[in-house]
């Protein structure tokens, strides 16, 4: 039991601990409580509210960010685990030239929301969609974003938009 | 969720031991289970042991086989050059499961350790499941059932094994590799997992603090096709309500080796040994399609909510069946 306590000490078991966050570039020493979420952090610690949180349980999409390039729910992920990971959320996304990504330049021009809950997380999706090459159709965009849902129901207009920025040459397009 | 502490480790003997010697703690992988539990108030583990960042990410191959490692994204693997060019049975499983965020997340060892979807497994405040509460009965059962299974269950609990991925290694022979306090050992899939049987709370032969460290696929025969078809309530993002994973051998219009494995209707990923007996050393034909399907859901379970999946589970692996054969039978 001794040799227990002493394992869990040497591992460095702790209910709340420092965790340097790198978002967007930046870097952020928090100290936080181990339930807390990526999502969480985001919101209340950085107070990046860009990513939304719909459900909180990793159903709807709406808080979706890329760690290491790679889109993912920030609602089932600890802070804890993303030190030492690159995060980027919608307030990071820009194009090459420090403007607007062409995907939100085209959600405005394609009108592919409603109410615009969803929109931050969509855009998080679909910029990792067109690096991972999957928006030569409709029916791959529709497929590979179908982890982001939309409950106004926009979808028609959010598959235009993406495949526009696609057609166009994909991120580093001026479109 | 409740309070826990939290801890990283680096290795793999570090993590078993961690875990062996504290019936209170968990691993944390992926956490599109554990976190989502942990929320709902159905897990409350005191300490969780984050194993993200252990060396057991990666896919190799040699004689024995394709190596994954356990810590292998769900994406990372549908994106192997050997997996998209080899075993399309694996890739289409994996791409046809959850989200591309979620695929991002999950790990191998996680996604075949992923808990029941059952509803009153999932909501602490129904009193009875067998799975949560040994011996309090099964809320399933008596209420709305859909998304449950009809094969390896009982009154006791009809709660699904939701993987599509680990339907597919059982039909491919996939063997687990584990580690624990007292050394390595290696399960074949199919015994990996038990039956609800009598005490649905134990769902696999993994002892507390046993790290599953990777899966092996052995080789296939050279001539032999493979496929997962998957049938569900929406087109996308959506458990199965009945699947099929299909590895034949065809020698000309015969089924020289069959081997079938069945989702959406086990409370384990299901392989139907009764359905390859049929089919093998028979001519590929629909009749013996129908007649193997037949024998696949033998010893079905149903309830008023589950018992249209006798007839659809049938339907779906005649159609796995055919496409697989290559012929329009």
């Amino acid at each position: 039991m001794a040799e227990a306590l002493s394992q869990r000490r040497a591992a460095g078991f702790a209910p709340e601990a420092p965790v340097e966050l790198h978002v967007n570039g930046r870097r952020h020493r928090l100290h936080l409580d181990a339930r807390v979420t990526l999502l969480d952090a985001l919101r209340d610690s950085l107070g990046l509210t860009g990513t939304k949180k719909g459900c909180d349980q990793g159903t709807c999409g709406a808080c979706t960010v890329h760690a290491d390039g790679r889109r993912v729910l920030s609602c089932l992920t600890l802070a804890a685990q993303c030190e030492g990971r690159e995060v980027t959320t919608i307030e990071g996304l820009t194009a090459p030239d420090g403007g607007p990504h062409p995907l939100q330049e085209s959600f405005v021009r394609h009108d592919a929301f409603q109410c615009g809950y969803c929109t931050p997380g969509q855009i998080m999706s679909a910029a990792a969609l067109l690096e991972e090459g999957r928006a030569d159709s409709d029916e791959d965009v529709r497929e590979f974003m179908s982890g982001n849902l939309c409950r106004c129901g926009a979808y028609t207009n959010i598959v235009a938009a993406v495949r526009d920025v696609a057609a166009a040459g994909g991120a580093d397009a001026s479109v | 969720m409740l309070p826990f502490e939290y801890a990283r480790v680096t290795g793999v003997d570090e993590a078993v031991n961690l875990l062996a010697a504290d019936p209170s703690a968990s691993y944390l992988a992926g956490g599109t289970t554990q976190l989502d539990l942990m929320k709902d108030g159905v897990l409350g583990p005191e300490r969780l042991v984050d194993i993200t960042r252990l060396p057991l990410r990666g896919v190799t191959r040699d004689a024995d086989g394709l190596h994954i490692g356990a810590l292998t994204t769900m994406e990372e693997l549908a994106a192997d050059p050997v997996v998209a060019g080899e075993l399309p049975v694996v890739r289409e499983a994996l791409l046809l499961g959850a989200s591309a965020q979620l695929r991002n997340m999950a790990t191998i060892g996680g996604n075949l350790l992923q808990r029941a979807r059952c509803r009153y497994f999932r909501d602490p405040t129904v009193p009875d499941c067998n799975k949560r509460e040994p011996g309090s009965g099964c809320a399933a059962v008596r209420n709305t059932a859909r998304m449950h299974a009809i094969l390896g269950v009982s009154e006791r609990c009809i709660a699904l094994h939701a993987s599509d991925l680990a339907v597919a290694l059982v039909a491919l022979d996939a063997v687990v590799r584990l580690h624990g306090t007292s050394g390595s050992r290696s399960v074949p899939l199919t015994q990996f997992y038990r039956e609800a049987g009598t005490s649905p709370d134990v769902e696999n032969v993994l002892l507390h603090g046993e790290l599953i460290t990777g899966v092996t696929i052995p080789p296939l025969p050279a001539e032999a096709a493979t496929g997962y078809l998957k049938v569900r309530d929406r087109a996308s993002y959506e458990f199965a309500l009945a699947s099929a994973a299909v590895v034949l051998v065809m020698r000309d219009d015969v089924i020289a080796q069959a081997r079938v494995g069945l989702g959406g209707i086990g409370s384990k990923p299901w392989r139907s040994l009764e359905a390859e007996q049929v089919l093998t050393g028979a001519a590929a034909s629909g009749e013996i399609f129908r007649e193997a399907a037949a024998a696949a859901v033998q010893g079905a379970w149903t309830v008023p909510g589950t018992a249209f999946k006798v007839e659809l589970a049938q339907r779906t692996l005649v159609r796995a069946l055919r496409n697989v054969s290559g012929g329009a039978r």
